[in-house]
């Protein structure tokens, strides 16, 4: 069925084919249009590492000027004007909190959404659903913030700022990423498997759950840590339902939480501070400074979940003999 | 523990296409039953009948009377899960479970389904399994050792291990050599004849020497066309089957004249 | 089923009978309590994104229905005169121009990038060179951000004013360039590397689809290799590219924090892509005024959001489109 739907396409392609292979005697011209073409191309993967290296180059030599244990384990409480104190605790623990909670909220969602679309979807809904979760997947992070807010402010009425919020805001785009790796992780068990379980008289769910998902168990958790690795990044829903706050607060049900994303966007945004002619305990670009030594820590975050992601992929998938 | 099945007016369908039209046949217990014929013809669609696989793919259905033992396994009240358990399949590829070790894989049909079971009866059922499998010396040192490592032929006994330590009545075999060497085909099938004493078996395969080999009883299916359903075209003792079947078309089959 | 290991002696009846023991149990249960949440959680995705459409036009309704006037009293940053559409239009354009200028960049860079990593590099690197690539969207947009403000910003100036002083008559490149360079341009450049991944990514699978036999075919009549990617790839993977395009174009779109912290804003339904204080675009405004909004400006901001939403959402599902039908055709998955 394949090759005969493709076949429309081939002749066209085959007949610009002929017609230029026919016309040989144009060697040189054809030669060096070769190399331009090796050298132009090389040269736009030249120019994408330009960025990336420059972003880690200034993340990690500014970063690296503030970034020790006091930075990570203090709040900005208290923190005034060019003070050559403050850190990110609060940050760091709102940000995993916020995470870990926008996981909780996506995970079973976006594995049970998985399971349905490739154990049980059949007919209009399966399709709408997968149709959905792509569209999902291009939601506007804002747009998933101002979600929540309206969510929220429906309960709590206007001006709320939870942590919670910013957990349902980036489940939001957590959720059609979970359901998106996880069916692909689901879709590469091979149907023997399952089978297999069938005909030992086990019943579909326990075939599910004992079978499909231990076998296809590391790549979900690969998923699920790049999902996590996604959103941790997220700093315009957070900005807006999450709010921003100097102190530590763990508790993500009540009031304000500072993140990670969204304190560094507050350093950047305080800009220089200027410093009395002769102030010995003041650092005109201590907002700058923190912002890019927290901008160091996130990155690092991520990277780390990466990295997990990457070793659980390699030393936990089943040693498949075949 | 074998059990007799009686198919009658069996019609098998894949949404609204028949694949296998009006199959009637008995089987006996304590026997093997081999099931030939051409590629496509549905002998491995019928055979997923018998333990309702077939309905597993979607829109995939049967219609008509498949009696063990009194009960009509396509009744409404039945279980096509519990169906399963009663009888056990070995697929074509050997499908031992790669998560699993050697023994977790014969005690699967009993884990997977959130059983209780003692130690000492997991290592009896294990061992007895085993052997029932003739592979019990072969593996008894690596029981914990993925299934997955083992040679195919070596997957394939774990596999019949695995079915019948579930205790079926009834073994399905869906051309369960095609994937193995000939050493390793021979083995299965000198566990086939050895199988029979316990089970009643029912096996698809490609292979005339095999049917004639292992079987007591062989069934012939044919397809008039593409597009057209198979149908079952006799059934007999596999000795008349192979020296003078009633029907022209078996005995070209058998001669190698087509398929 | 007993799970003794003894076996039933001969001839003994079995201890249930098939019938008993093939009729639907308990387990039968738990199977349809398990296809049902599965099922609802398949539903969930539907109702949250209706949940979220019904959510935003609740919210911004308030900023529809009160009069102009009225919105302009309460919100400083409302325009005295236009309404909520002449409030968005400008932001509209602004977000558009951004979102184009990083396509127009960023789309041939990252077929150039596909095509070296699929075609051009050694197989063995090719791997690890994608990964390079992917890196690129594993940074944080807030770090995009900074980095384009404290870092790229300054640098590009000259840039700016080359394009100014030679290319100046054209309106695009209409100057003074801005010193620093907080422009649209500027912007451009930083979301154009930010897209540039997910369109890599796209271009590079679907050109690693290409028919082995039409590249063969084409290699084994004597084509170079840049007449192999003419000839086979790039007719392939047509829709391909330009479903990527649109998918990096719906992440341009709505990207807040780069142009929130880069773009010095402004109001104006202007091309010239060099100077400071034209544009703005949605989702940065809405990060800008939002946590200082009182309940109008966040009905306001709300509503402009709605439009954002609709419009990466055409653009998405455009892509979506774009991608099936091309399944369809290709057979390829």
């Amino acid at each position: 069925m394949a090759t005969v739907q493709s076949a429309p396409t081939r002749p066209a392609a085959d007949d610009e084919l002929r017609r230029q292979l026919t016309g040989a005697g144009l060697e040189p011209s054809r030669k060096r249009a070769d190399r331009l073409m090796t050298v132009v191309v090389t040269l736009a993967f030249a120019v994408a590492l330009v960025p990336l290296v420059s972003v880690s180059w200034t993340v990690i030599s500014r970063g690296l000027e503030r970034f020790d244990l006091y930075f990570l384990t203090v709040s900005m409480r208290g923190v005034f004007g060019g003070m050559d104190a403050g850190g990110i605790y609060h940050a760091i623990l709102g940000t995993l909190l916020i995470t870990l909670f926008a996981a909780l909220i996506s995970v079973p969602i976006g594995l049970l959404c998985a399971i349905y679309l490739v154990e049980y979807g059949r007919g209009r809904l399966a399709k709408s659903v997968t149709f959905f979760v792509d569209v999902m997947t291009g939601i506007p992070s804002i747009v998933a913030g101002l979600f929540a807010y309206a969510l929220f402010a429906l309960f709590f009425g206007p001006g709320v700022r939870l942590g919670i919020a910013g957990s349902v805001a980036l489940s939001v785009l957590m959720i059609p990423v979970v359901v998106r790796s996880c069916e692909e992780m689901l879709r590469l068990v091979p149907n023997e498997l399952r089978e297999a379980s069938y005909a030992l008289g086990v019943p579909k769910y326990l075939t599910i759950l004992k079978v499909v998902l231990r076998t296809a168990i590391a790549g979900i958790a690969t998923g699920v840590m790049l999902a996590i690795a996604r959103v941790i990044g997220e700093t315009a829903p957070l900005l807006i339902v999450a709010g921003t706050v100097d102190s530590i607060n763990t508790n993500v049900f009540d009031g304000r939480m500072m993140t990670l994303p969204v304190y560094i966007f507050g350093q950047y945004r305080q800009g220089n501070v200027s410093c009395v002619a002769g102030a010995t305990d003041c650092i005109p670009t201590i907002n700058f400074d923190r912002a890019w030594a927290a901008a160091l820590t996130l990155i690092l975050i991520v990277m780390a979940l990466n990295l997990i992601a990457r070793l659980i992929a390699r030393f936990f998938a089943p040693k498949a003999g075949r | 523990m074998a059990k007799r099945i009686d198919v009658s007016d069996l019609n098998i369908y894949y949404g609204s296409f028949l694949a296998v039209a009006d199959v009637s046949m008995t089987i006996e217990p304590r026997t093997v039953t081999a099931l030939i014929g051409p590629s496509g013809c549905g002998k491995s669609t019928f055979l997923r009948t018998l333990n309702r696989m077939h309905e597993v793919i979607p829109g995939a259905r049967a219609e008509g009377k498949v009696v063990m033992d009194g009960v009509d396994m396509y009744g409404s009240d039945v279980d096509p899960v519990a169906v399963r358990r009663h009888v056990g399949m070995v697929f074509q590829r050997p499908n031992p479970f790669p998560t699993m070790s050697i023994a977790e894989n014969v005690l699967a049909g009993v884990r997977l389904n959130n059983k209780r079971i003692s130690k000492g009866d997991a290592q009896d059922l294990v061992e007895q399994s085993l052997q029932g499998a003739n592979l019990w010396n072969e593996v008894k040192d690596r029981l914990d050792r993925p299934g997955s490592g083992l040679s195919g032929g070596q997957q394939q006994r774990l596999c019949i291990a695995r079915a019948i330590a579930v205790k079926p009545q009834v073994l399905l075999m869906d051309e369960p050599c095609s994937a193995l060497d000939p050493i390793s085909t021979l083995a299965i099938e000198d566990l086939i004849a050895e199988l029979k004493d316990d089970y009643t078996i029912v096996i698809v395969t490609h292979n005339m020497q095999q049917a004639a080999r292992v079987s007591d009883r062989t069934g012939f299916f044919n397809i008039a066309g593409t597009g057209k359903p198979g149908r079952l075209i006799e059934i007999d003792d596999t000795s008349t089957i192979f020296s003078s079947p009633h029907e022209q078309a078996t005995e070209d089959y058998i001669s190698g004249r087509f398929g | 089923m007993s799970t003794t290991p003894t076996r039933r002696p001969e001839g003994a009846e079995p201890s249930l009978t098939p019938a008993e023991s093939m009729t639907h149990g308990r387990a039968s249960l738990a199977n349809r309590a398990f296809a049902r949440l599965s099922t609802a959680s398949g539903v969930t995705i539907l109702a949250l994104l209706a949940a979220v459409t019904v959510f935003l036009v609740l919210e911004a309704m308030p900023a529809v229905t009160t009069s102009p006037a009225e919105l302009a009293e309460r919100i400083s940053w409302f325009p005295e005169a236009g309404g909520i559409l002449g409030y968005v239009g400008p932001l509209v354009f602004g977000t558009l121009l951004a979102a184009v200028l990083a396509l127009l960049i960023g789309t041939p860079l990252a077929i150039g990038i596909a095509l070296f990593i699929s075609h051009y590099a050694p197989r063995r690197l090719a791997q690890g060179l994608g990964y390079l690539v992917d890196l690129l969207a594993a940074i944080p947009s807030v770090v995009y951000g900074l980095w384009g403000s404290l870092v790229l910003a300054p640098r590009i100036v000259p840039v700016q004013d080359f394009l100014a002083q030679y290319l100046g008559w054209i309106p695009l490149f209409d100057g003074p360039a801005a010193h620093p360079a907080r422009t649209v341009f500027t912007v451009g450049v930083v979301l154009a590397v930010m897209i540039l991944p997910i369109i890599t990514a796209v271009c590079r699978e679907v050109f690693l689809q290409t028919p082995r036999l039409h590249e063969e075919a084409a290699l084994a009549l004597g084509a170079t290799r840049l007449e192999v990617i003419r000839t086979a790839v790039l007719p392939f993977a047509r829709s391909g590219i330009i479903s990527a395009a649109m998918l990096g174009l719906g992440r341009a779109l709505g990207e807040t924090m780069a142009v929130l912290m880069i773009l010095s804003p402004g109001f104006a339904y202007s091309f010239a892509l060099l100077q400071a204080g034209q544009h703005q675009t949605i989702a940065a405004n809405i990060a800008n005024q939002f946590p200082e909004a009182n309940t109008y400006g966040v009905s306001t901001l709300i509503a402009t959001g709605l439009v954002l939403f609709v419009i990466t959402l055409a653009v998405n599902m455009l892509a979506r489109w774009i991608v099936s039908r091309r399944a369809e055709f290709s057979g390829a998955n």
